[in-house]
């Protein structure tokens, strides 16, 4: 029994850091745009096909990469994801930065809409084989099964987002980030360079989604151009349950989602007599998404928007 | 010195001069250059600070990281040493520097708001209600402050509907009124002017409205 639980809180823990490292990208974009960026589940995607294909042109036989090989494949393609996360911002949502503020959430939309085919044109909509970027061994842990890959997935992911954390909170990009996204027309007044601060997070975003997908792809060992969809929207709901617009709370949504979703897996078919299947994994995830937004839509860590805030930081 | 009642478009002006709003006509010149319809960030850059109505400081970020803010990318002198200037002139937020700018007091978010503000090296400082929700002494304070930023060379823009204090402490004072200048004139002639004292000091306002 015990082996059993330390299995499944390692599994959590696993699924719940790649929810957190793609989460953050969604509550950074809404913390500094106001806006919901639906082409961030791509750049999860594009993260294992441009590791693979780095991988590839790198060394043709996959097999026999090294560790050292391997850390600077993964920096690479984090790093052109993220310029791509730059690129897709200066194309697709700044040019409709001053109109509704539907309009760029429709335009990324549109631009998953088109990473998604574009990537099934060029390596074909079949999913494909990834290789594991860790060496596999199994521990067994008081009875339960670890696997080496679990362990680096969750150093790797509580290696980026305490340098994030840093990087938000000590340095002076992270300061005028934040001062960004608490009032655009402030920083705007004082001279703050908005656009590097936009920027900056449409770069760091796609960095962590994109090694949340290296990570993802190496634990399952498989690639699809449509395998950001769910996971991006599961993240999206780790942020809205840990309250958008807050770091700290959509690493907490991810680890409470990926704890509830092994939960539930585990338990819903002896709860229910066989009646509900594991199959009900991804219900208890969206069911979670519409519980937050009806009861509390800030989130667990979000501030509760008041009428007095809006009307006193809308104008001077 | 601009003065006027609620709604005369004093925050409008500031506004359209610090290239938050956009003037539909006429022509703003600042040392002689056009920079009607530059962009904020142009406009702080050329020595023009803009300290908005409600000091607007960022609440989330500590007192420091304010000034850190309203520095970053700025050329001209260091951090360090716009930083003590500021803290020579509001030592309570060098006591409060590593405190989150939530936590201070309305009196000590205006100094910051201030503070902020002279990071960018400003040759024109404009302040718009620095005495709004304050207590009569932290206004007085405050006030000396600005007039000693003054004495120090820096031109003062200052937006107020406290008239009475600020037409003891202005040199020439703008009366504004439905989007235009009703009067103006050197502070203490002003002061004297009936249409003020009768408009902002108690009594019936029909005469300034309609002249």
């Amino acid at each position: 029994m015990l082996g059993t639980i330390i299995q499944q809180v390692f599994n959590a823990l696993t699924i719940g850091s790649i929810y957190a490292l793609i989460a953050l990208g969604y509550t950074m974009v809404y913390g500094v745009l106001r806006m919901i960026n639906f082409a961030h589940g791509e750049m999860f995607m594009l993260g294992a096909y441009a590791a693979f294909v780095i991988l590839t042109l790198l060394i043709g036989d996959i097999g026999n990469a090294g560790v050292v090989i391997l850390a600077l494949v993964f920096f690479a393609a984090v790093i052109v994801v993220g310029l791509i996360g730059v690129g897709v911002e200066r194309l697709a949502y700044k040019p409709l930065r001053h109109s509704n503020r539907l309009a760029p959430m429709l335009s990324s939309l549109g631009v998953s809409l088109s990473l998604v085919t574009a990537v099934q044109i060029v390596a074909g909509p079949q999913p494909i084989g990834f290789p594991s970027f860790f060496p596999s061994t199994r521990f067994d842990v008081l009875g339960g099964t670890v696997t080496s890959v679990q362990i680096g997935i969750l150093i790797a992911a509580l290696v980026l987002m305490v340098a994030l954390y840093t990087l938000v909170n000590r340095s002076r990009a992270g300061i005028i980030v934040r001062a960004v996204s608490e009032s655009r027309p402030t920083a705007q007044l004082l001279g703050i360079n908005v656009n590097l601060a936009i920027s900056l997070v449409f770069f760091a975003g796609p960095v962590l989604g994109a090694a949340g997908g290296i990570l993802y792809a190496s634990y399952y060992g498989i690639m699809s151009p449509t395998m950001g969809a769910v996971i991006g929207l599961k993240a999206f709901t780790a942020a809205i349950l840990g309250g958008i617009g807050s770091i700290p709370g959509a690493m907490l949504g991810a680890f409470i989602l990926a704890f509830v979703e092994v939960a539930g897996t585990a338990l819903l078919p002896a709860l229910t007599g066989g009646l509900l299947g594991t199959e009900y994994r991804d219900v208890l995830a969206f069911a979670i998404l519409i519980l937050v937004l009806l009861v509390r839509p800030a989130g667990i860590l979000g501030e509760p928007v008041s009428e007095e805030s809006m009307v006193y930081k809308r104008e001077f | 010195m601009v003065l006027g009642p609620n709604g005369a478009g004093k925050t409008t002006l500031l506004n359209s001069i610090s290239g938050v709003a956009r003037p539909t006509s006429g022509t703003i010149l600042f040392d002689g250059n056009d920079i009607t319809g530059a962009r904020p960030e142009q406009v702080v850059r050329m020595g023009l600070a803009h300290c908005p109505e409600g000091r607007q400081i960022f609440q989330r970020l500590t007192v420091e990281e304010n000034l850190v803010a309203a520095h970053v990318g700025r050329a001209g002198k260091s951090f360090e040493a716009l930083r003590s200037d500021v803290f020579d002139l509001f030592p309570i937020l060098k006591e409060r520097r590593n405190g989150m700018a939530s936590r201070m007091s309305g009196g000590q978010q205006q100094m910051l708001a201030i503070g902020r503000a002279l990071m960018a090296e400003p040759r024109l400082l404009m302040l718009d209600e620095p005495s709004l929700g304050l207590a009569p002494k932290i206004v007085q304070q405050i006030f000396h402050i600005v007039l000693d930023l003054s004495k120090s060379g820096i031109s003062i823009l200052l937006v107020e509907q406290n008239v009475q204090l600020a037409l003891e402490c202005g040199d020439y004072a703008y009366l504004l009124n439905n989007g235009t200048v009703r009067l103006h004139g050197p502070a203490q002639e002003l002061a004297e002017h009936a249409a003020i004292s009768e408009h902002f000091l108690g009594g019936a306002s029909e005469t300034l409205l309609h002249g």
